[in-house]
């Protein structure tokens, strides 16, 4: 008798565990465009500290299940999300959670290097500068090198701080926009195919740098890539016709998917 | 025949020649296009172009020279003593040789007879036609007449067979080239090019001649008042009264002109580029769809108001309310009930034309604004700003260069603004900074020298090419540096 409530403990201790170690999750999320639903009850969660990869052909819906993980489908009017998505336990679409804050906690990266058009110091200093990360210029400095030292980009622009950001190539534009990224310091941070506008040596260096970042960050990316997800990637989703197909273990996902469909896809029959 | 008509038969046949082009180039590669060089269209327009193109060209030409040749040797006619005269009265005697000859078409034979035998008859016969003449006609004149009449009438036969002929003409020698491997596309583009390029200079060549009219004659008005007493005069005084007086010939200072020009062009910037800019923010970023769909033409309607109705307005409304309210103030403040604010003032052409140029600010600024990429916008709000972050630390900072130049190219409207100022701020030409008291532009200043009975040779009148041509050099500059700003903005996002 006794044994069995310490095994009951056990488990609900590790049950618990298993909560904990899901960073974000999403239960039945359904978004729709204007009449159009693009996504139908989706339950996918992302575990701490792992990269999550999301794969399917163009369309699916993997774009728009990440945008709805930092809320950033609200910038678009006639954009709609029910169901729920929890970080840390969280409603993140509870009216008195503060978007700006969740945005400041779940950072983006976006498909086209993106950086503003002023020097590669602001760029890195504009998003503590408005979260006051920052108490004095030398924390600031601090805060600049750091994320440059951890994108990996911090030996090629030290002497040029103040040139522009815009001037640096495309793959170092994407390198500075994951460190303008990092220098929030979020937890998850969500990549919308990160490599598709560069070429394969800079993709190399980007999936270089998420492989070091895993160890700080949970890392939700999406990609069009089967080997990139294969490389970089400890979980795959798969998504087709705005339903998540299968989420498994990148390893399984790409040897022995439990689906049909997966198995189409990465042997490349569709999409 | 008519030059109406000619042209009429002409493009008949370029039509004709278009039409017969393309069969034949169709007929030559049987059936099969693909085998041609160009489409069957091209050769039809290569036709087409050959036969009506030349054409015309000779009929514009002809036009031009025939009357010119046909007047010259009608004059080399004139009896000696006619030529000794004047030019001038050359010219009058050719016009009455040219309404008898009018006339005389209207005539018929028998009367025409008649006319040549008794001269004097002439001109009551044809006032009756409905053909006034000038003067009792001569005797040569109405030789002359019938000459013209003749010369005329031969011209015109020659120029209509020529130019069919040119038609016709050119139209087969150019279906003869047609063949498999002739490159009509090449062709046909080329003159299309060409009058892309003539459409494009017509613009550039009237403006060349704009201001070598006005250079013209502002050099007519420095060679009678020196430049240093005009670009640094501080006193304007034109003395229509006294004009031609060589005692008097008035005083023209830029400096009253130009410093009331740039004041009230301040005042009006002052007003449109907040309220405007504002504006522009709201509709780029926070309206939705429906009200921007509804706003912005709204405010664009601004623009298409003219001048003169912003000018009723001042005059009627907001000239009196200002005079009105500062007299409420002063008498509240003090007691004493006088106004501190004229009604033609400073102040109300500054008010009103700010209201005037808050369509061109918010317009142009808008457009501006909505063109800084998503992307940049995506990046701020994706880093956790707000929405009124993003827009004070990316989106117009972004956008400030685009914006400057809107408001240089704003600037230089104000600056040439004219209705407004004549009905709000007055005539005077003065130098003070009050901006309750009237002021006076150049613009306006340039209606009110050039509408008057003066002679057109006097340096009253002449001034006014003078403040049109530095009116055009600063407006120049200021568009000028207004679109170099524009197009350093656009290199940054291409």
């Amino acid at each position: 008798m006794n044994m069995m409530t310490e095994a009951a403990v056990e488990k609900a201790l590790d049950q618990r565990m298993n909560d904990l170690s899901y960073k974000m999750i999403g239960k039945d999320v359904s978004v729709y465009y204007g009449e159009k639903r693009a996504l139908f009850d989706v339950n996918l969660n992302v575990r701490q500290n792992t990269v999550t990869a999301l794969i399917g052909p163009s369309g699916c819906g993997k774009s728009t299940f990440l945008r709805t993980l930092n809320r950033m489908n609200d910038t678009i009017d006639s954009c709609r999300v029910t169901g729920r998505i929890t970080l840390d336990g969280d409603d993140i679409y509870d009216p008195a959670i503060d978007v700006v804050e969740l945005r400041a906690r779940v950072g983006m990266v976006f498909q086209k290097p993106n950086p503003f058009p002023k020097s590669i110091y602001e760029n890195i200093s504009y998003g503590p500068r408005i979260h006051g990360l920052a108490r004095s210029k030398t924390d600031m400095d601090q805060i600049v090198e750091a994320s440059l030292q951890r994108a990996g980009l911090w030996n090629e622009v030290k002497d040029r701080l103040q040139e522009s950001g815009t001037g640096l190539s495309g793959g170092q534009q994407q390198r500075l926009c994951i460190a303008r990224a990092i220098a929030v310091s979020p937890e998850v941070i969500l990549m919308d195919e990160p490599c598709s506008a560069l070429d394969p040596i800079a993709t190399a260096k980007v999936e270089e740098l998420i492989h070091e970042l895993r160890s700080n960050y949970t890392i939700v990316i999406v990609t069009h890539s089967m080997q990139q997800a294969a490389r970089v990637s400890q979980r795959t989703a798969m998504f087709h016709l705005g339903q998540l197909v299968e989420e498994n273990d990148t390893d399984k996902m790409f040897t022995n998917p439990d689906d049909q469909r997966t198995q189409d896809y990465i042997m490349g029959r569709f999409g | 025949m008519t030059t109406s008509t000619l042209l009429l038969i002409t493009a008949a046949i370029a039509m004709i020649g278009y039409l017969a082009g393309s069969r034949r180039a169709l007929a030559l590669a049987g059936g099969r296009s693909s085998s041609m060089h160009s489409r069957p269209g091209y050769y039809g327009s290569f036709v087409a172009i050959w036969s009506a193109l030349p054409a015309a060209l000779l009929l514009g030409v002809w036009l031009i020279a025939a009357p010119a040749i046909i007047n010259s040797s009608i004059r080399g006619e004139f009896p000696a003593e006619v030529k000794a005269q004047s030019q001038a009265s050359q010219g009058l005697s050719f016009g009455m040789i040219e309404g008898i000859a009018r006339g005389m078409r209207a005539l018929s034979a028998e009367e025409a007879a008649q006319a040549e035998r008794n001269p004097a008859d002439l001109r009551n016969l044809m006032a009756a036609r409905g053909v006034a003449i000038a003067g009792d006609p001569e005797a040569y004149m109405i030789k002359a007449a019938n000459d013209l009449n003749s010369m005329n009438a031969r011209s015109d036969l020659l120029r209509n067979v020529a130019v069919l002929l040119v038609a016709v003409g050119g139209a087969a020698l150019a279906y003869r080239l047609i063949a498999p491997r002739f490159r009509a596309r090449n062709r046909v583009e080329s003159v299309i090019l060409a009058s892309l390029v003539v459409a494009s200079s017509i613009a550039i060549l009237t403006t060349v001649g704009i201001i070598a009219s006005m250079l013209t004659e502002a050099t007519h008005f420095f060679a009678r008042v020196p430049a240093h007493e005009f670009f640094f005069g501080t006193v304007w005084d034109p003395r229509f009264a006294a004009a031609g007086a060589t005692a008097s010939e008035g005083q023209f200072g830029l400096i009253p002109l130009l410093l009331g020009t740039l004041y009230i062009g301040f005042v009006a910037m002052l007003f449109a580029v907040p309220i405007g800019l504002f504006a522009a923010i709201y509709m780029s970023e926070y309206a939705s769809q429906r009200v921007r769909s509804i706003t912005k033409p709204l405010l664009e309607v601004l623009a298409g108001i003219p001048t003169i109705v912003y000018g009723f307005f001042a005059l009627t409304t907001v000239g009196p309310f200002l005079r009105d309210i500062s007299s409420q103030i002063h008498g509240l403040a003090t007691g004493d009930y006088s106004n501190f604010i004229q009604a033609q003032s400073v102040l109300t052409a500054g008010f009103v034309m700010g209201i005037m140029l808050i369509p061109y600010v918010s317009s142009l600024s808008d457009d501006i604004i909505t063109a800084v990429p998503r992307a940049l916008r995506d990046g701020s709000l994706g880093l956790g700003a707000t929405r009124s972050e993003t827009i004070k630390r990316v989106v117009l900072p972004a956008a400030l260069p685009g914006i400057v130049g809107a408001i240089l190219m704003t600037a230089s409207r104000a600056i040439g603004e004219t209705m407004i100022v004549v009905l709000a701020a007055g005539v005077a030409a003065r130098i003070q900074l009050n901006p309750f008291e009237p002021m006076t532009t150049v613009t306006v200043k340039i209606v009110s020298q050039l509408t008057g009975d003066l002679e057109f040779t006097s340096p009253q009148t002449l001034v006014a090419f003078a403040l049109g041509i530095t009116l055009f050099i600063i407006t120049l500059c200021l568009n000028i540096y207004a679109l170099y700003i524009v197009r350093k903005y656009r290199e940054q996002y291409e």
